[in-house]
């Protein structure tokens, strides 16, 4: 283990404040992004529903 | 015996698209997730402190593969750019506009986390130097892209603007690429190159990878989740019934 508390973790021989922000806006913005995709997540379309239909029907 | 051929054809319309692209997302999820745990890992507990940056450093493993990414992600949009205006096929359209809006993040976070790393090494948050100034046009090039998209009301007229402009801007990623070679500038020189030994210690090198392969493999799912979003929206006026004939 490279740290010997939590605290010298954080804080990243001072440098925590910029280490930390570049890697918690990155995080935000790809869970925002997971987060809108999902909302935004289609219901399948009625053409799939046919297809599928037309699949169990034993159509080529 | 029977010689199974795929016809990848098939897959090139949106309704045999739209499943398998449903099929991928998990998988390239779950990739995404150990790859991105394994480089932090690697990243925060295994990879030494930097003689010279102390732990300031530690910005490359979020800064490196975003940037790389941020200029990927434009070479892919311009290719299936040139595809959709190639081949006239709607699908390659749609998935170049589902790729726009993860490149923009990704130059904008690119550009965030440069900043945050040269405020503590360099003393200044934002200097108007070559790599720098490229990427923030990439940054309104990828906006440019996704406003053409967004304003012009016919579909086809949109896809093709956008796709003329994504093709243009496209020779801004080698600017990009070069700046530092080219120009003098702050910016540092690459510390990978496929033509020379990396500059870094190897565990440095092992982290940042396992990051750049964890971010392709989240833009490919994000990408995928993208284009079903945009093929069930775009085509949901216009039943496929001409293309249910000719698949089934």
């Amino acid at each position: 283990m490279r740290w010997n508390s939590l605290a010298e973790f954080m804080a990243l021989g001072g440098y925590g404040f910029y280490v930390w922000t570049a890697f918690g806006v990155t995080a935000a913005c790809m869970l925002w992004e997971v987060i809108a995709l999902w909302r935004r997540r289609p219901a399948a379309p009625t053409w799939i529903l046919q297809r599928r239909l037309g699949d169990e029907r034993g159509s080529p | 015996m029977s010689v199974t051929t795929i016809n990848w054809f098939r897959f090139s319309s949106s309704p045999a698209f739209f499943p398998l692209a449903g099929r991928l997302i998990p998988w390239c999820a779950a990739a995404a997730i150990l790859c991105m745990a394994a480089g932090l890992y690697v990243g925060f507990f295994v990879a030494p402190t930097d003689f010279q940056q102390g732990e300031a450093y530690r910005i490359i493993f979020v800064h490196v593969p975003a940037a790389w990414m941020s200029m990927f992600l434009f070479v892919i949009m311009a290719g299936w750019a040139a595809l959709g205006l190639g081949l006239r096929a709607r699908l390659s359209f749609m998935m170049m506009q589902a790729v726009a809006p993860t490149g923009a993040m990704f130059t904008f976070l690119a550009l965030l986390t440069g900043s945050l790393w040269g405020k503590p090494t360099w003393g200044t948050w934002w200097v108007w130097d070559a790599r720098l100034t490229s990427e923030l046009i990439l940054l309104f090039l990828y906006l440019g892209v996704l406003l053409l998209q967004a304003s012009i009301e016919d579909r086809r007229r949109a896809d093709r603007a956008s796709a003329i402009f994504a093709l243009v801007g496209v020779v801004n990623v080698p600017i990009i690429y070069f700046s530092v070679q080219w120009w003098n500038t702050l910016h540092q020189g690459a510390s990978v190159s496929l033509t020379a030994a990396p500059k870094m210690a190897a565990t440095m090198l092992t982290g940042m990878l396992l990051m750049v392969v964890g971010f392709w493999m989240y833009s490919i799912a994000v990408a995928l989740a993208r284009v079903r979003c945009l093929i069930a929206e775009r085509e949901r006026s216009t039943p496929f019934v001409n293309e249910l004939r000719e698949v089934s």
